[in-house]
């Protein structure tokens, strides 16, 4: 097993390595330090030919080679503390410990910039201490000496330990005692990531009634475990937590969320539809059923509309084809939808506007906006008009809008409106300015004209008879109302 | 996994950073993929310098996390950078606080200290005083719209790391004669940074002020320029082409901004924008802070970005101490058929936040504390500022104000306003070893150390900046956080990711 150990000897000792050494101190500048140092150095060592390294280990693998050091990597075993038996056992090494490996392979002591004020040396170094440390002395300690070692560390050592990102064995913890003993000492170190592991740690030896219990009155230990549980997507474990912990708008909640996975529109429906007896609070428990509601309206609609389109009988499906599924849209956006390709349905159908207004009391303001932008898209001005005529209790008629007038002729203009329905609207606006304003922009001469007549400024009037065509009504029409 | 089978020659190393997380570790071993590599490691950065002036932790999910998820891990990393920042300068004789965050990192910082007692070093004080300040007391000023300079690019283009990409249309190379030449595709990327000297002046100006001091430098630097024409002996050459570089790069300079001046005006003097402003401030001045607002229903209307939208319903909750319950439901109806249901648990997460929330106690405290401190000046001077409220043109922030009146009178004038804020506010002293207590010199400055717990915006800096530079001010800044943000940014890490994660 031992080949050519001399000569391996020879290059152990003149490396220029330092060995890992159990330090407490942990100077973090000094490590910044020798980690910039080692990263400019690092081209000579990968170049560096692992040839020399020829002792295999009992599994066949040359010692101190990569994949040596990958396998001993990927069966967890942090285990050298707990001396190597436990390395046989693939499963059992507590992943909680930190692998920053024991095993310091030759890139992994570049890092390990340390030994400023070395307080703890190894039982090897101190015998072979000559400046020049051993390359990996775990390698050569005699067994005895990691038992003796893993059993000293109190629950407060550990979590030190753990802060500081050095391997740690917790299996040790056996009883309930300990192991909370180690949470509370891991919650009062603050480290997020100590307190995770040995969460992680509980989580798997503890049972889950005493878990939860013990957590339950400390409120640190488990909001983390929460926020683990949340990231590492165990979504069952989490709501029996949170349902223990009777948080039932959370469990709604958080029971809520996981549709956002589901990406078939059947089942993520089915699933809705069971959301809706969970303990929300009222308001969003009104939400989440229109949210199934919707959902299934539009799947409806959906498999309707897609046959319309195949069957290519209809010709605004045929003018005006679909860009997108009406899928997981928005309700205003379904609404819109609905204006655009099925305005004149009567209230039965499931696609018609007036029927999603009903179901889900849609506001009359948001409705009208709607469907004006519907409808006004497929340039339909006369159903625009009606929208914003209203009539009142003696049959007059008014217009009316339930957005500042402007804003509905700027809508019109973008779908390009004829003028003559522009002109409807810019009379209608009521601040005298932007009326102005936008008929001048949109050509509305007789709406200039009404404007500046009600002013009764000639001035400008006569400047805008240079704008309007020579000959036209338009120019008749000033010159009549200047020679009053 | 794929990689290692096609080249098994190759080593895998990762380098965690800024520190390795258990959860990543756990998610890799899940994977089957953690033993593959060959090492690995941390590479701890904990604050991280941005300017002279300037740390930042870059943690962007400090906040939520403290705030959402009491998790406060992130808070055990500000402590860690703050005992290497002492280790570096000198222990910090006074900690003042506000905020339950700030209480945890200063009882952490001291024992932290007692642990350590060989840590104790022989550098005379950088800094006198740390003050350790919640984002959650002012959850105000972050949403509000920011009007200085740097604060406007980070607002409409966002800076990364001091790093901006930009639109490249106006920074086409002009050649003469050459019309219609083919423009850049790739967005500018500038660096921006107090190096370099043009934009040290201009990025804490309000940006109504930066248009008078490029159109000054033009002339100065055109002048610099001409005087190639008065050298006349050899000498007189010799310096003009000297100082040539310096010049050349003046000018790139001052075009660079006159061109992101020029962008940024197109926004500010868009309808959208004035009417955005107007709105923001009649919330922050207090004016009709209860009802449901006509801006806000009409944008919800016309589908603009959602992120906007919360900004502003935000920024009317907390400027109305949380809205009443029809209010509230009204918006979040709207919002809700209009954006789509789901964003039903973004809204949960606003409240839990405290920042979209229904009003509780039934009295809205904000007018009192806006009276007392002073947070909105209506005769701002936006070119010639006195107050810090010209970084939000008549809003002082918050937080800022708490600064300003710590150093002088003191927080023991504003304990009532301060009990409506929410956590405790308290006074840590750090012995500092005989020998190294400093008196400091009649006319020297005191030296701060502001840190922000959950982050803080460019216009906040700038208010901070203001006062140093200010004549017997008396105190000198220099800010760290946990991430720097702006309302957009801030928010969005807020919202409840809706795509499926890809794990």
């Amino acid at each position: 097993m031992n080949r050519a150990r001399g000569d391996e000897e020879e290059y152990w000792h003149s490396s220029k390595f330092r060995a890992f050494t159990f330090d407490d101190e942990d100077d973090e500048l000094s490590q910044l330090k020798e980690s910039k140092r080692a990263v400019n150095s690092l081209r000579d060592i990968v170049d560096d030919d692992d040839d020399d390294l020829e002792r295999v280990s009992w599994s066949g693998e040359p010692v101190g080679s990569i994949s040596w050091s990958i396998k001993e990597t990927a069966s967890g075993s942090t285990s050298s503390l707990e001396g190597r038996d436990s390395s046989l056992q693939k499963g059992s090494s507590s992943y909680a410990a930190l692998p920053k490996q024991v095993s310091s392979y030759s890139l992994s002591s570049l890092f390990k910039g340390r030994n400023k004020l070395p307080s703890f040396q190894s039982l090897s170094d101190a015998l072979t201490d000559t400046g020049v440390k051993n390359y990996a002395p775990e390698l050569r300690r005699p067994k005895a000496e990691y038992k003796d070692y893993s059993s000293d560390w109190s629950p407060k050592d550990t979590v030190r330990r753990m802060q500081r990102g050095k391997v740690c064995s917790l299996e040790r913890f056996r009883s309930l005692q300990d192991k909370l003993v180690l949470l509370d000492e891991a919650v009062a170190g603050h480290d997020g990531n100590v307190i995770t592991a040995v969460l992680i740690f509980l989580k798997r030896t503890l049972r889950r009634e005493i878990l939860f219990r013990e957590l339950e009155v400390r409120q640190v230990a488990l909001c983390h475990l929460i926020h683990f549980l949340r990231e590492t997507g165990e979504q069952k474990l989490l709501l029996d937590l949170l349902r223990f912990l009777d948080r039932t708008e959370e469990v709604a909640l958080s029971q809520y969320r996981e549709h956002l996975n589901i990406q078939d529109v059947e089942k993520r429906r089915e699933f809705l539809k069971g959301c809706i007896g969970l303990p929300f609070s009222a308001e969003d428990t009104s939400h989440i059923q229109d949210h199934y509601t919707l959902l299934e309206r539009q799947i409806i609609i959906e498999a309707n509309d897609r046959h319309l389109e195949m069957a290519g009988q209809s010709e605004l499906f045929r003018k005006y084809p679909r860009k997108a599924s009406i899928l997981n849209m928005p309700l205003v956006t379904t609404l819109f939808y609905s204006c655009f390709y099925h305005y004149t349905e009567a209230e039965g159908t499931f696609s018609s506007p007036t029927n999603l207004k009903k179901t889900f009391k849609i506001p009359d303001k948001q409705y009208v906006l709607t469907a004006l932008a519907a409808r006004a898209k497929l340039r339909a001005w006369d159903d625009v008009d009606a929208l914003l005529t209203t009539k009142n209790w003696l049959g007059y008629t008014k217009k009316k809008a339930p957005i500042g007038f402007h804003r509905v002729v700027e809508m019109l203009q973008r779908n390009n409106a004829p003028v003559q329905v522009l002109q409807e609207y810019v009379r209608l606006v009521e601040d005298v300015e932007t009326r102005l304003n936008l008929a001048t922009k949109y050509k509305c001469h007789d709406v200039v004209i009404e404007t500046y007549r009600d002013l009764k400024d000639r001035i400008q009037l006569t400047a805008y008879k240079s704008k309007v065509e020579r000959g036209s009504a338009e120019e008749e029409k000033i010159n009549s109302i200047l020679n009053n | 996994r794929e990689d290692r089978g096609r080249s098994p020659q190759r080593d895998f190393h990762i380098l965690f950073v800024p520190r390795r997380s258990l959860l990543c570790e756990q998610w890799l071993k899940e994977q089957g993929v953690l033993g593959s590599f060959i090492h690995r490691e941390q590479y701890s950065l904990d604050l991280i310098p941005f300017d002279g002036d300037l740390l930042s932790m870059e943690s962007e999910s400090a906040f939520k996390e403290c705030y959402l998820e009491s998790d406060q891990t992130s808070l055990y990393h500000a402590a860690k950078g703050l005992m290497t920042l002492q280790a570096l300068y000198g222990t910090i004789p006074q900690i003042f606080g506000k905020g339950d965050c700030a209480r945890h990192v200063a009882n952490m910082m001291i024992r932290m200290k007692r642990e350590f007692p060989g840590s104790q070093n022989s550098i005379f004080p950088v800094f006198d005083t740390l003050l350790l300040l919640d984002r959650n007391v002012d959850l105000l000023t972050p949403l509000a719209t920011q009007l200085t300079y740097e604060g406007l690019i980070d607002e409409i283009y966002g800076i990364q790391n001091t790093y901006v990409k930009l639109p490249p249309e106006k920074f086409a190379p002009k050649k003469q004669g050459e019309g219609g030449k083919d423009l850049p595709t790739e967005p500018k990327k500038l660096q921006l940074n107090s190096a370099e000297e043009l934009y040290a002046e201009i990025r804490d100006k309000n940006f109504n002020a930066v248009g008078s001091v490029l159109s000054k430098k033009a002339k100065i630097i055109s002048a610099a320029f001409e005087e190639r024409h008065h050298a006349k002996t050899v000498g007189e050459i010799k310096q003009f082409v000297s100082q040539l570089p310096h010049m050349q790069a003046a000018r790139s300079s001052l075009a660079n901004h006159t061109s992101i001046a020029e962008l940024i005006k197109d926004i500010t003097t868009s309808e959208d924008f004035f009417d955005n402003l107007t709105v923001e401030q009649e919330f922050m001045s207090g004016i009709d802070t209860d009802k449901v607002n006509n801006y806000i229903e009409d944008c919800i209307a016309q589908k603009h970005p959602l992120i906007k939208i919360l900004r502003l319903v935000c920024l009317q909750s907390v400027c109305n101490s949380g809205l009443k319950q029809k209010v509230l439901d009204h918006y979040k109806r709207e919002i809700l058929q209009t954006y789509g249901y789901e964003h039903i648990l973004t809204l949960n997460n606003l409240e839990k936040a405290g920042l979209l929330k229904p009003q509780t106690s039934g009295r809205n405290n904000y007018p009192t504390i806006r009276k007392t401190l002073r947070l909105w000046m209506d005769d701002v001077n936006e070119q010639n500022p006195n107050d810090i409220s010209y970084v939000y043109s008549g809003y002082a922030p918050l937080s800022v104000r708490l600064a300003q009146l710590l150093a002088r009178p003191g927080w023991r004038s504003i304990e009532e306003v301060l009990k409506m804020l929410p956590g405790p506010h308290f006074e840590e002293r750090q012995q500092l070893p005989t020998g190294l207590q400093k008196k400091r010199q009649h006319g020297e400055n005191r030296v701060t150390l502001v840190f922000f717990l959950g982050g803080v915006t460019y216009a906040e800096i700038a208010a901070l900046r203001f006062l140093s530079q200010m004549e017997d001010g008396g105190t000198e800044y220099v800010i760290a956080t946990t991430k720097l943000i702006n309302g957009t940014t801030w928010i969005k890490s807020l919202m409840e990711k809706l795509e499926p994660t890809p794990f």
